[in-house]
């Protein structure tokens, strides 16, 4: 039955087979091919890694596994039989019978998937009494265990609690305890862990992988992230477009990647530049303390530019790294401290500050999609600062926007394009453009490349680096992905709720020893190698802020 | 599958679509567009055309009221005549002239209230935003028939004096949208990046937010004109909207309802005051039907795969 | 206290602010006459000793602000004022107190408007999450069209077909719907048989669109897919996912169609010529009997932002975040 994929002795029996799946999705009224003959096998107790970028057909690939499409598509064809079930051909009840008991779905947002009117353990035991598998009292004790093993804070308790009452990295844990709760042979995890920061994420790994390995269940791990997947499965399957591109036992796909496609999943990783640092800084922030409304979001940080170098602002969700850069670029006055320029104190609010000031700083944001007007054509776009900022009119324009068009490797016959006819990789470039236009010393770049495929994040990354050779630039890049940071930054500043951990030299930074939460961060971050999740996790025992950081006190809000 | 992975801007793949002028893709639209929108733009156009050539189509004066009372239908009346003796399908004809002339014009002056002030008020945010915002929750938690009525008691009923009130009531709502749809474009990046580069506050309201909000825009302008048209034609049939000689459908129901008794006896002379009604319900169903295929459109409103 | 608790409060004060501004504005409306009202109500014949004896009653010798708290402290004493008709130049006064105009037609109008939510609502639920349901099937496209159409037509259009059907070529119903204060209850049902249709048909597809547009919003959640992908059975996924957290938008849909209901109450009752307080009103607008017009106006604004408050208040009470606070 399955002659064509490797053996693997460890595991069992065929759970899963998929011969040429078809899966359409409707738009633009008409039926596309989202999923266009895949072929995937599975063994029991075996893991799946299902790897991909965005748009892909991952998840569609995934929910297939279940015999589930969602609305608006449609398996039209191929097969597709768990455990000698037709899933493609079976009724409805037959496999509304399988759902939830036999094969268990983990969702990409927690938050969402859980309803909001009913306790976790309400939910987490549904599914096991609406199947008939156990009694109550029996699946509640049950799932308490569940909530044990997947190491949640207070398991006898927190299942009373309602969804929005718990962390979403505890939602996450208790969303695969809700998974485990019937014991079923499949779980589809779908994209479980990327909604969370990188410290959260190492911890619901671990249970995960503790859990599926614990019952022995097999899975399909989705995802588009290497390194995590790396840790997780025994097998990958890379898909591009709906297809396969290639498929093969983690570590061989690590050590000796078939395809060129799968090499490029880990582009920015292959870059590195050594840090530099010089002592004349282009921009100071100094003692700044910034508020929304009444609450300090901001605590007396400070940190340099140097000039013509690239300056990190690392940290998490809610570090402050966002809104260091409103308070720069005047959007955001701080409370007290200043923004100084060449030395000179900035006007704290925009409105105070003359055009010239406005110029030599420039922004470029995460969703190029929302930064561009999608109404403009990129000559619209592009031209304006120069017009606005140097005056000129006409040809003069726009001989400067087919050069800026040049400079970011694109030609003149995107002048006439609108947003909405480029792709991602091109808007950014277009943004940069733009910040370009006004020939700026000042950069801001806020989590540029988080939203890009990895290829086209390598390219935008690369880009920087040449406009800031070529015109001398100075970068604030803000990211949370250390590999990007590892690709760009000379020197890295490390932010954890509103202060300044560090700041420093790339390689100081990042060699030991470290502060307690820069240790912390830089080992959540995974590495593409099996079994570095196990050390990751053994490295973490004790520490303070791992304690406070690792899900048990940060959410949990103080019981009564 | 095995192309070599030579990385190039201009190459990477995008959904980059044909470039056509506005006309083409309206076009394209509208072949694609289904019978229900075909039948609504027919029938709205074919309005239109007896508004503007009313003079011309009408066989008799709008007030000519020459003939003998509720004349039965005839070739010389074609629905016969009114309790006056006018003309009833002279009158019709003058009525679309009239009620959609009416209804046009406090639309047009409700969402240049509605809309300038909803622009505004996103913008510049802060108190502006709150007194306008607290001031429109107030007037909207008056029901817009019954606050019509109120004041049209007290200026009377005048054409100018129905338009305005109506415009200024309607407004209101206008502005609850527009100021919803500017909102959600305000937040976006590229008016920050705007603001950030040092625009000027005419600047941002013409060049980044008007073209971003028009389509929600152009939606309900045809919801509130179908309102509109309905809210004058209820206080023209309670006879507090458009005043005699003035033809106007909603007056028309009213003045010629009696005859509907007659229905058993004849039956064409039962329909005539569910004539102009019908008129009024074909209009609001057909610019419905384009409201409908326009959302649909702008909005992708559809089951996402 | 509870968030519960002070949520409900604070939309209980909003709600009490919106009705004052709302009677100051009807107030107003009394302040913007024209001056020489009192001689368009009294007659040109009005002697000047009956001019300013009616102006002093009415007050208009005291400031504004004055004349307002005697105003509402009248209403809320259920004192209206008395209405202008029935003044005569002459200075006999045989004019009746709004209450009393008011009162047996506010009753009527509200068995009226009770008559067709009863019918109404149940309806329409049913049509909207039927068609939520079955999105995309023969039936649902049929309902929907039906409905586009109904609410596209003036509530005189419909009113004026039924009579033409109901009542005069098939007489069935009455098409005057007279009643009084004896009239038996089924009697009195039977004659309000074609307005409450009337107003069922306009109120049915309007809240019919609503409440389909809110389920389909709801079983487009996550957790909805999640309840799917648990194997549950369709009716579990709707009576314990999808209800729970049905209430708020339902509830706002009804709200939102019963104050809707009791503007359509209006026109019905002049085609029916029902003794209503929709007819009373506009009988006063004609005549601008600015006291009664009054009355008319802040009894439907109230019961309008009533319906409202009382439908955010549902909804607070029915939000799982809010019953259980973090």
């Amino acid at each position: 039955m399955s002659s064509d994929t490797p053996e693997h002795p460890q595991h069992g029996e065929v759970l899963l087979t998929m011969r040429g799946v078809v899966i359409d999705g409707f738009a633009d009224e008409r039926w596309h091919e989202i999923i266009r003959g895949v072929d995937l096998t599975l063994h029991k107790g075996e893991v799946l890694g299902l790897i991909g970028e965005s748009g892909a057909g991952k998840s569609t690939l995934g929910l297939a596994a279940m015999g589930f499409a969602r609305p608006g598509c449609r398996i039209s064809g191929g097969e597709i039989v768990f455990d000698g079930i037709d899933l493609v051909a079976a009724s409805e009840r037959r496999k509304q019978r399988l759902r939830g008991s036999r094969i268990a779905y983990v969702a990409q947002s927690a938050a969402a998937a859980f309803n909001p009117a009913h306790t976790l353990l309400e939910q987490t035991v549904e599914a096991t009494l609406r199947h008939g598998l156990r009694g109550r009292a029996e699946a509640e004790a049950d799932a308490r265990a569940l909530y044990a093993a997947m190491d949640l804070p207070d398991p006898e308790h927190i299942g009373d609690r309602f969804p929005h009452q718990v962390s979403g990295g505890q939602l996450q844990r208790a969303m695969t305890a809700m998974a485990m709760a019937a014991r079923p042979d499949l779980i589809i995890f779908d994209e479980p862990t990327t909604a969370l920061d990188v410290t959260t994420q190492v911890n619901v790994l671990a249970a995960m992988r503790r859990a599926i390995e614990q019952f022995d269940t097999a899975a399909i791990y989705i995802t588009h992230d290497l390194a995590v997947v790396a840790q997780m499965a025994d097998r990958i399957k890379v898909l591009r477009y709906g297809e396969e591109v290639e498929e093969a036992p983690t570590e061989e796909m690590l050590r000796a990647p078939k395809h060129p496609y799968t090499r490029s999943l880990w582009a920015v990783r292959s870059l590195q530049k050594p840090g530099q640092t010089s002592s004349d800084l282009v921009l100071e922030i100094d003692g700044v303390t910034a508020a929304y409304g009444t609450v300090d979001v901001l605590h007396d940080v400070s940190i340099g530019l140097p000039r013509g170098k690239t300056v990190a602002l690392v940290g998490e969700s809610g570090s402050g790294k966002s809104t260091a850069a409103r308070v720069v670029t005047g959007l955001l006055p701080p409370r007290r401290g200043e923004v100084r320029f060449d030395g000179t104190a900035l006007p704290a609010d925009l409105k105070g500050r003359t055009k010239e000031q406005k110029r030599r700083i420039q922004m470029i944001y995460q969703m190029a999609d929302t930064a561009m007007n999608p109404r403009q054509t990129v000559r619209e776009i592009i031209g304006r600062p120069i017009a606005f900022y140097h005056g000129l009119r006409g040809r003069e324009v726009e001989r400067r926007v087919e050069r800026l068009l040049e400079q970011i490797e694109l030609d003149g016959s995107f002048a006439d394009r609108l947003p909405g006819e480029l792709s991602g990789g091109q808007k950014q470039r277009i943004c940069i453009a733009r910040a370009l236009a006004a020939e700026p010393e000042v950069i801001i770049c806020d989590e540029v490349t988080s939203a890009l495929d990895q290829i086209v994040q390598e390219g935008i990354l690369k880009l920087l680096m040449r406009l800031q050779e070529d015109h001398g630039l100075s970068y604030i890049f803000i990211t949370h992905d250390i590999a990007t940071v590892e690709a760009i930054a000379d020197e890295v500043v490390v932010m954890l709720e509103g202060r300044v951990v560090e700041q420093g030299l790339k390689e100081e930074i990042f060699a030991p020893p470290h502060p307690e939460y820069t240790e912390l961060l830089l080992s959540s971050v995974p590495e593409m190698e099996a079994g570095w999740l196990e050390r990751a996790i053994a490295r973490r025992q004790g520490g303070a802020v791992a304690d406070r950081l690792a899900e048990g006190g940060r959410d949990l809000p103080s019981p009564g | 599958m095995s192309e070599s992975e030579g990385y190039s801007a201009a190459a990477e793949v995008g959904a980059v679509r044909m470039r056509r002028s506005w006309r083409e893709r309206a076009w394209i639209e509208l072949k694609k567009a289904p019978f229900t929108a075909w039948l609504g733009l027919v029938i709205i156009l074919a309005y239109v055309f007896v508004a503007i050539f009313a003079p011309w189509l009408a066989p008799y004066g709008e007030a000519d009221a020459q003939f003998g009372a509720y004349e039965p239908w005839s070739g010389a009346h074609v629905f016969g005549t009114d309790q006056i003796g006018r003309d009833i399908l002279s009158r019709l004809i003058y009525g679309a002239r009239n009620t959609i002339g009416i209804a046009l014009a406090t639309t047009l002056l409700a969402f240049l209230i509605g809309g300038s002030l909803a622009l505004v008020a996103a913008i510049s945010r802060g108190w502006i935003d709150q007194v306008l915002s607290r001031a429109v929750d107030v007037l909207i938690s008056i029901p817009s028939l019954i606050f019509a009525l109120m004041l049209l008691s007290i200026y009377g009923s005048t054409t100018l004096s129905l338009i305005v009130i109506i415009a200024v009531l309607d407004s209101t709502r206008v502005f609850r949208l527009g100021r919803a749809v500017a909102m959600n474009v305000v937040v976006m990046d590229y008016v920050e990046a705007a603001r950030l580069r040092g625009e000027g506050l005419g600047w941002i309201m013409r060049r980044e937010i008007l073209p971003n909000i028009m389509p929600p825009l152009v939606a309900e302008f045809g919801l509130r004109f179908c309102f509109v048209f309905l809210t004058i034609a209820a206080l023209s049939f309670l006879g507090v909207g458009i005043q005699p000689p003035t033809a106007d459908w909603g007056s028309m129901v009213r003045e010629n309802a009696s005859l509907i008794q007659f229905a058993q006896f004849d039956l064409r002379a039962g329909i005539t005051p569910l004539l102009p009604a019908a008129a009024i319900a074909i209009l609001t169903i057909a610019v419905n039907f384009v409201v409908d295929w326009f959302l649909m459109k702008t909005s992708g409103l559809r089951d996402e795969p | 206290m509870h968030p519960v608790v002070s949520i409900m409060l604070q939309r209980l004060a909003l709600g009490l602010m919106t009705l004052f501004f709302v009677s100051i504005i009807i107030f107003m409306a009394i302040e913007m006459l024209p001056g020489d009202f009192t001689q368009a109500v009294l007659g040109q014949a009005a002697t000047e000793e009956t001019v300013a004896a009616f102006r002093r009653e009415l007050g208009l010798d005291q400031p504004a602000y004055i004349r307002y708290f005697d105003w509402v402290g009248g209403v809320l004493q259920g004192d209206f004022g008395t209405s202008f008709s029935g003044r005569a130049s002459s200075g006999v006064d045989r004019s009746r107190e709004v209450v009393d105009l008011i009162g047996p037609r506010l009753a009527n109008t509200l068995f009226l408007a009770g008559m067709t939510a009863v019918i109404a609502v149940p309806l329409a639920l049913l049509l909207g999450i039927t068609a939520a349901l079955w999105r995309g099937s023969l039936y649902d496209r049929a309902v929907n069209a039906t409905t586009l159409s109904t609410i596209s037509m003036p509530e005189f259009f419909v009113a004026y077909i039924l009579i033409l059907f109901l009542g005069s070529l098939y007489p069935v119903f009455p098409s005057l719907a007279n009643v009084s204060a004896d009239t038996p209850f089924w009697e009195r049902v039977y004659r309000c048989a074609l307005p409450a249709m009337t107003l069922t048909l306009v109120i049915v597809a309007h809240m019919m669109r609503m409440t389909r547009a809110a389920i389909i919003n709801l079983l487009a959640s996550p957790y909805i897919e999640m309840a799917r992908l648990k194997g549950l059975s369709a009716t579990r996924v709707i009576l314990f996912h999808a209800l729970p957290n049905a209430w708020a938008p339902i509830v706002n849909v009804i709200a939102f169609n019963l104050a809707y209901l009791i503007v359509g109450v209006v026109v019905v009752e002049v085609v029916f010529v029902y003794p209503g307080i929709g007819q009373l009103m506009v009988d006063a607008v004609t005549t601008r009997d600015i006291p009664v017009v009054q009355a008319c106006a802040l009894i439907f604004a109230a019961t309008y932002i009533l319906l409202n408050l009382l439908a955010d208040i549902i909804s607070i009470v029915t939000n799982p975040r809010l019953l259980h606070p973090r």
